[in-house]
């Protein structure tokens, strides 16, 4: 389903993803895992076209996205739903217009349609009842609930999740997790999330992906990614924090330099 | 040396980079605004008023009273050189003309750019901060359709209006001075307002506001665009949207009255 092939990219000088290649084949959940900064998020972000590589290849459902029509892109993007680290929700709008929104600029449903699938959307991730809030008067979580909502509005074959579970306190995170559970047992979706919370990893994925320094370091189901003997993998599941790796004279160096 | 040669490139290059990512901007706009709906995809009229509401009939109270205060003090500068010669029946003319061709625009876009050109980038920056511009692309709508181009149409239809309404308050501004202290009635005021303007007086001025709503709408949106960071960098894109606005309109307006000074 998503084909990623030797991507590089930059962001000016510093080099972000370093020939990360990933396979994710159709119905599976795979969990991105990795450090702040390891570049999850930017990957995550070329293959919704948000951002260009500066060489490699992205295929979903065998087209290269990076050299694709923007038209062509965009109906293919109708099947690709988004959950955004911040949920991303359009501040102006109520959250029943903001799930709407897909629907009335890109499908040609009646309003009265619009509203049934809507609802039931809104329903599907426990936010019946909240149509007429606004996002500002909504928690972290039900805001991630209602940004599920909105990217489930097209039916979508493919979910990508940005962090779903940051910033949210334990209890309601584990009812992000169960939702992702429960839509790739209704629905058959190909999921991809990336993030940093190893509980939730093991929960949800049938594979992990671990990135470092921009790179693939491993790739495996929980088991086998629990068995990882590469040392970065350990540290990171292990919560082993970065070592002091200067000695005197070079931290002597770094505050005495110009 | 090489040091002044390095800066004088790097801000050479930052300025052209700039220019080149407002023109990028103006013509996507363009293309949303006048060519995509002769090809089926309509233009959201419905956001568009919205934003003339926001932009332009929520801005005719402070613009008035600027252009009626700006009326009343040219007229008494007028009458201040125009009396030693007793020529204080040509202050109409002057506030007249003034307003139609150069102050009416003019204060009208430096307000505009103050009120509507800083809220644009505000409004967009955040946005951009929230990841609300990369959600509506990410289901296929595009930004510039669905968030620049309504403000474009708003610009485009209300700085000329705001105008009309500021060269009228700002002769009245004129008007109320003279007739209370110039010994004219409001009737003689009126016919000598109607004698001293011409038609193009009042196109010219409705042809730069057109020019100077592009400017507002082309810089507070493309300000907002490229905010990076947090709160700040919303805070840097608004200051700067209505410094580098108002830089432009006046640029534009040595331009365009010289223009008009050479073809009469």
């Amino acid at each position: 389903m998503i084909r990623v092939v030797d991507l590089v990219t930059h962001y000016g000088e510093r080099r972000i993803l370093n020939h990360v290649s990933l396979d994710i084949p159709a119905g599976e959940t795979m969990v991105i895992l990795g450090g702040s900064g390891t570049g999850k998020s930017t990957l995550l972000r070329h293959i919704m076209r948000l951002e260009l590589p500066s060489s490699g290849h992205i295929f979903i459902k065998d087209q290269d996205i990076c050299y694709l029509q923007e038209e062509r892109f965009n109906l293919l993007r109708r099947k690709i739903g988004m959950l955004f680290q911040s949920a991303a929700l359009f501040n102006s709008m109520t959250i029943e217009e903001n799930v709407a929104l897909p629907l009335h600029e890109l499908t040609q449903l009646e309003d009265s349609t619009i509203r049934i699938m809507t609802r039931i959307k809104l329903d599907l991730v426990g936010l019946s009842g909240f149509e007429n809030y606004m996002p500002s008067q909504l928690s972290g979580g039900m805001k991630k609930r209602a940004g599920l909502a909105r990217a489930l509005a097209m039916d979508p074959e493919i979910l990508l999740f940005d962090e779903p579970s940051a910033g949210l306190d334990p209890i309601t995170a584990a009812g992000i997790d169960s939702l992702i559970l429960k839509l790739k047992v209704a629905f058959k979706m190909t999921i991809v999330v990336v993030t940093h919370e190893l509980a939730s990893a093991f929960v949800i994925a049938d594979r992990i992906t671990v990135m470092d320094q921009g790179r693939v370091i491993a790739t495996g189901t929980p088991e086998e990614i629990r068995q990882s003997q590469h040392p970065r993998v350990l540290q990171f599941m292990n919560r082993i924090p970065e070592g002091d790796q200067m000695d005197a004279q070079t931290y002597l160096r770094t505050l005495t330099q110009n | 040396m090489t040091g002044v040669l390095a800066f004088l490139g790097r801000n050479t290059l930052d300025v052209l980079r700039y220019l080149s990512g407002l023109y990028d901007l103006s013509a996507k706009a363009a293309y949303w605004t006048f060519v995509a709906p002769f090809r089926g995809r309509k233009l959201k009229w419905e956001s568009a008023i919205h934003q003339m509401v926001l932009a332009g009939v929520n801005s005719i109270p402070i613009v008035s009273l600027i252009s009626l205060f700006i009326g009343i003090v040219l007229a008494l500068q007028g009458a201040y050189q125009l009396q030693k010669f007793g020529a204080s029946y040509f202050v109409t003319a002057l506030v007249g003309v003034s307003m139609t061709r150069e102050l009416g625009p003019l204060i009208t876009a430096i307000v505009i750019a103050g009120r509507s050109g800083s809220a644009f980038a505000a409004e967009l920056g955040t946005m951009k901060v929230s990841e609300e511009i990369d959600a509506l692309e990410a289901m296929g709508l595009n930004s510039v359709r669905y968030l620049v181009v309504p403000k474009y149409l708003a610009m485009l239809v209300m700085l000329p209006c705001l105008t009309l309404i500021s060269d009228l308050a700002g002769i009245l501004g004129g008007g109320i001075f003279e007739v209370l202290q110039l010994d004219q009635t409001f009737r003689m005021f009126l016919a000598a307002t109607r004698d001293s303007l011409a038609m193009h007086d009042i196109s010219t001025g409705l042809v730069k506001s057109l020019v100077f709503g592009l400017i507002i709408a082309k810089v507070g949106c493309y300000e907002g665009f490229s905010v990076q960071g947090g709160a700040e960098g919303v805070g840097k894109a608004t200051t700067s949207s209505v410094v580098v606005s108002i830089f432009l309109i006046i640029f534009a307006d040595v331009i365009f009255t010289a223009i008009f000074y050479y073809t009469g």
